[in-house]
């Protein structure tokens, strides 16, 4: 449920590390707490998010919720996929349900985040 | 063919299905003007599909639309912070009288006297029951009463000079038209967290309030339903930095003769006619939500407010208004009806309604706190906001706690709000509820809480027995029909 290869925030945001691109994503928490996602909004390519600001937001049948990226620096690529068909957040949201791609700026504020074994206690 | 009978089937067709081509519910007379001809007619299409359907036709789908729909005068209602109480007929009766009902608002003051004096007095009797004397009737909701008093504390800063006051604080328990609102009056919004208690945490209000603080926005009882015990205390604060005080009256219901927001230190508010002064309601408004203000803000109230002169009664524009917030004096005939009501009861009947309210209320999460998880283990005032928690680790959420109701005649509480408690069922009886209604919820719900265990699939499938039954809500917001076609 909580892979260990990823980074978690306390947001229930998941980033994954490839070079210095960080792919972002929300967790199965979040997504089981949301429900059935119905709606993705996501900013455009180019812009810059800073860590732990809002990027975008995520809409279910319960509640429209802002979504915050665990790390700062530029947004390289968006996944069309979870606009079109945001059931994907639901059904895979390590994989196919990922939401942006940053150029991280300062890998130091990976420090700032929680490895699955951190993250998984405080879901309780 | 075979024609199969039952009984109370109901005629599923859209009106655009019962189309036949020619038909016609009504005939216009013959033309005894001069013809026009239109200056541009390009705009004129024959191409547009409309129903062709006879009057019976069109009374009978919607009088069976109407016998379909949950409503307070069929059901109980218990829609948390939404206030569903009867509305009293003779409110109608008496909005429908021809010196109140055929009255145009263009029509001069002079020949409006009667009605301009009952806005006036409306208007002193919704300043006296939250001690704000300045009011104006002209919002026609509660967000755009919400609106019209933040343009209020706006322009009280900028007529100071204080124009860096740019931020309102707002708690993370409040109705989400609080920073909408503030947000469209170009404020920035900043959250206030909630303690333990379900109280606004005083210590992060006090490291938040600064001299940029333009208002404090503040539900009143809280959206968890409940009396905020720091009340004076957090209005000092943001006073103390310059800031003023607005509070959210949608739960006023709570507060009829018993408080008075001007004396918690609250500077502006508005209310909500359409819960706690009985008028229709959703989709049976429209609504009313009245700006109330303190003696020093009313100044800068939206346009008319209704005075009495030596030379009789008019509609005045205040000396520093924030001007018109929509068309015309707001919703006239609902303002009839909240007035109806309020002179119906006394100060006497509305000081029973908050007491009923509240005991309501109680009594219900009395009756089911060994069964549902509470929001806040504490007496509540006019609602009680459940947690199914409890329910969901045994595998049913609060959605399908919320469905299965219907199928026992009862409209479902508010769910999921407020955010800040898990599976929350927000329920609000009203004063108008008997306690037969309330015992047969109070059973209803305990019946439920057995039925997670004993069956399950009865609660997750629910409703069973209404004209539509689990709708598919995450195909229908993700690929959702917005228009008719043909095939």
């Amino acid at each position: 449920m909580y892979p260990d290869d990823l980074k978690y925030s306390k947001e229930h945001e998941w980033v994954r590390m490839n070079g210095n691109i960080a792919e972002i994503g929300v967790t199965v928490f979040a997504q089981e707490s949301l429900g059935d996602v119905v709606f993705v909004d996501l900013p455009d390519v180019g812009t810059d998010v800073a860590q732990f600001a809002k990027f975008g937001e995520i809409e279910s049948v319960k509640a429209v919720s802002d979504l915050f990226s665990p790390v700062g620096g530029k947004i390289v690529e968006v996944n069309a996929a979870a606009i079109d068909s945001p059931e994907v957040v639901n059904e895979e949201p390590y994989g196919t349900g990922w939401l942006i791609k940053v150029e991280l700026a300062d890998a130091s504020q990976l420090d700032d985040l929680m490895d699955s074994a951190t993250y998984q206690p405080t879901l309780e | 063919m075979t024609i199969s009978a039952h009984a109370g089937d109901i005629d599923r067709r859209l009106l655009m299905d019962r189309s036949v081509t020619g038909r016609k519910a009504f005939t216009l007379p013959d033309s005894d003007v001069p013809e026009q001809n239109l200056p541009d007619s390009s705009f004129l299409r024959d191409d547009v599909e409309l129903p062709e359907v006879s009057q019976l036709e069109v009374i009978r789908y919607f009088s069976v639309l109407s016998q379909l729909n949950f409503s307070i005068d069929t059901n109980f209602y218990p829609l948390g912070s939404c206030t569903m109480k009867y509305n009293p007929k003779i409110n109608d009766e008496l909005s429908n009288l021809p010196g109140l009902a055929d009255i145009h608002p263009l029509q001069p003051d002079e020949t409006v006297q009667g009605a301009i004096r009952l806005l006036k007095n409306l208007q002193d009797d919704l300043g006296e029951i939250t001690g704000l004397p300045g009011v104006s009737l002209a919002p026609l909701a509660g967000a755009q009463g919400e609106y019209a008093g933040l343009l209020i504390a706006r322009a009280y800063h900028n007529a100071r000079n204080d124009s860096v006051r740019t931020v309102a604080i707002i708690p993370d328990s409040a109705h989400g038209t609080n920073p909408a609102s503030a947000a469209m009056a170009g404020l920035d919004v900043v959250t206030v967290r909630s303690d333990d208690q379900g109280n606004v945490d005083v210590v992060n209000l006090r490291e938040l309030a600064n001299e940029n603080t333009a208002v404090f926005m503040l539900t009143i009882p809280s959206t968890l339903g409940l009396f905020e015990p720091n009340i004076l205390e957090l209005t000092k604060i943001i006073h103390d930095v310059g800031g003023l005080v607005y509070a959210d009256g949608a739960n006023l219901n709570a507060l009829l003769g018993l408080v008075k927001l001007g004396d918690l230190g609250v500077d502006i508010c508005h209310s909500n006619l359409h819960k706690t002064f009985s008028t229709p309601h959703g989709g049976g408004g429209p609504g009313s939500g009245p700006v109330m203000v303190t003696d020093e803000l009313a100044k800068f109230l939206p346009k008319p407010v209704a005075e009495k002169t030596d030379d009789g009664y008019v509609l005045a524009t205040p000396e520093m208004s924030v001007g018109s917030i929509n068309g015309f004096h707001g919703s006239f005939s609902i303002a009839v009806r909240a007035y109806a009501y309020i002179k119906a009861l006394g100060l006497e009947g509305l000081q029973s309604v908050s007491e009923n309210a509240i005991i309501s209320a109680n009594y219900i999460q009395a009756k089911l706190r060994d069964k549902y998880d509470l929001a806040a283990d504490r007496y509540c005032m006019h609602e009680t906001v459940l947690s199914a928690a409890r329910q969901k680790k045994r595998g049913v959420a609060g959605l399908d706690i919320a469905k299965r109701l219907l199928d026992f005649g009862i409209h479902a509480p508010t769910m999921y709000f407020p955010m800040i408690v898990d599976e929350a069922l927000m329920v609000e009886p009203t004063e108008s509820e008997s306690k037969e209604t309330l015992d047969h919820f109070i059973a209803v719900m305990r019946q439920i809480d057995d039925e997670v265990d004993s069956a399950p699939e009865l609660v997750h499938e629910a409703p069973h027995d209404l004209p539509v039954t689990r709708l598919d809500e995450a195909t229908a917001a993700r690929k959702p029909v917005l228009r008719w076609t043909a095939d």
